[in-house]
C-alpha cells in the first residue's frame, strides 16, 4: 500500500484527502478511528494521528472533541483542495514534459491526439 | 523516559560487546533495533530484561532498576523458543496466568481462537511458525509497560510475518512502547516510528523513521544498507 521511501504519514495524508476530495468520505461524515485507520492501513497509530493532523491542518477535517474527526461541512474548501491537487498534478506533469523538450504546443497536441 | 540507558557498557571475557550505550526512549511509540547480526542488539535486550549484569553503567524501566519492579512491567519475547514444547497451550496459558499479575487469559484466549489453534495442542505439535505466533499471542496478552520482542519474525513465512506485524499493531496500546529488534528492516519500517541503528556495540543512529525517509527520500532499509555496508 504505501513506499517505504518517503514519511508514511504523508502517505495516508494524502490517501485520505483523495478519499475526501472524491467522496468516499463526504462532506460533514465522521471519518474512522486512529485505531481502525490504523487496521485499515496497518500502520502504527502514531502515523495516522501525524496524518490526521496534516488533514485538519489543511481544513478537510475537524475534531468534535468527544465525538471524533469529521469530514468539513463546508464544500468549497473540499473543492478547493480537489482544484489544488488537480493542479500539482498538472504542474507536475508539465514539468516532466519540459525536462523532455516538449512546448506547450506539442504538450497540448499530443493531449488532444490521446483523448 | 519510560527506558533510561546510561554508559552501558557490556564485555564477554575481553571481547567488548556494547560500547558506551547511552538511549532514552518514550513511552507510546514502536521503536525499532536495528543492527547486522552480532552487532549487540540481543545483548543490549538481555541487559534490560535482567538476564546478564552490568559491567558498567545504568539501566532504569520506569525509573526502577533491573528486578523485581521491572520485571513486572516488561513483557519480553526472547528470540529463542523458550516454553517447554510438552505443555499443552492451555498448560502454558495457566502457567502465565500464576506468574504473570498483570496477563489477561481472556485476551489470550482470544488471540489464539484467531490462529485456529486448539488449547489442547502441544507445542511440540506445531510448526515453528505456529509456535512463534503463540508465543508472541502469549507476550501481548500481558497489560506491560513496555514491550521488548527480540526478533520477532525469524525464520516466518511472509504471511505469518504479515500476521506478527498486525497483532502487534492490534495490541499496542497508549502509554506502553514496542521495542523490537530485527535486521528483516524492510518488513517492519512501516510500523515503526523511532528506529536505533546499532553497530559493532554502538549506537550510530536514534531517530524518527518518517524524519529519516523526508531527509534522505530513502527508505530505513536502504539507510542501513548504506551505514552498513560490508
Amino acid at each position: 500500500m504505501f513506499s517505504n521511501d518517503s514519511p508514511i504519514y504523508l502517505q495516508l495524508f494524502q490517501k485520505l484527502a483523495l478519499d475526501i476530495v472524491t467522496g468516499k468520505y463526504k462532506a460533514g461524515e465522521k471519518i474512522p478511528s486512529v485505531r481502525e485507520l490504523s487496521s485499515i492501513y496497518k500502520v502504527n497509530p502514531n502515523t495516522v494521528q501525524k496524518a490526521l493532523n496534516e488533514l485538519e491542518g489543511v481544513d478537510l477535517i475537524y475534531t468534535e472533541r468527544t465525538n471524533g474527526k469529521f469530514v468539513t461541512s463546508n464544500k468549497k474548501k473540499i473543492d478547493s483542495y480537489l482544484q489544488k491537487m488537480a493542479k500539482d498534478k498538472t504542474v507536475f506533469y508539465l514539468n516532466d514534459m519540459k525536462n523532455l523538450g516538449y512546448s506547450y504546443k506539442e504538450i497540448i497536441s499530443i493531449i488532444e491526439r490521446i483523448k | 523516559m519510560l527506558l533510561e540507558i546510561k554508559n552501558v557498557c557490556k564485555k564477554y571475557g575481553k571481547k567488548e560487546i556494547l560500547k558506551d550505550i547511552n538511549l532514552s526512549l518514550p513511552s507510546g511509540k514502536i521503536i525499532g533495533l536495528l543492527g547486522k547480526n552480532g552487532s549487540g542488539k540481543t545483548t543490549l535486550i538481555k541487559l534490560i530484561n535482567g538476564l546478564l549484569s552490568l559491567d558498567k553503567g545504568e539501566i532504569l524501566i520506569d525509573g526502577n532498576k533491573v528486578g523485581v519492579e521491572s520485571k513486572k512491567i516488561i513483557s519480553y519475547l526472547p528470540e529463542r523458543n523458550y516454553l517447554n514444547v510438552h505443555k499443552s497451550v492451555k498448560d502454558i496459558i495457566d502457567y502465565f496466568g500464576d506468574f504473570y499479575e498483570n496477563f489477561d487469559k481472556d485476551k489470550a484466549y482470544k488471540l489464539l481462537d484467531n490462529l485456529d489453534i486448539k488449547v489442547g495442542d502441544k507445542l511440540s505439535t506445531m510448526s515453528k511458525g505456529m509456535r512463534e505466533k503463540v508465543e508472541l499471542a502469549l507476550v501481548m496478552s500481558r497489560k506491560a509497560k513496555l514491550y521488548i520482542l527480540d526478533e520477532p519474525m525469524g525464520g516466518v513465512d511472509p504471511a505469518t510475518r504479515d500476521y506478527i506485524l498486525d497483532t502487534i499493531l492490534n495490541n499496542f496500546n497508549e502509554g506502553a512502547s514496542i521495542l523490537m529488534s530485527t535486521h528483516m528492516i524492510s518488513d517492519i519500517e512501516r510500523v515503526l516510528d523511532e528506529v536505533i541503528f546499532i553497530n559493532d556495540g554502538k549506537i550510530t543512529r536514534y531517530d524518527e523513521a518518517d524524519k529519516l525517509r523526508k531527509n534522505s527520500g530513502k527508505s530505513i532499509d536502504e539507510i542501513f544498507r548504506e551505514d552498513f555496508k560490508c
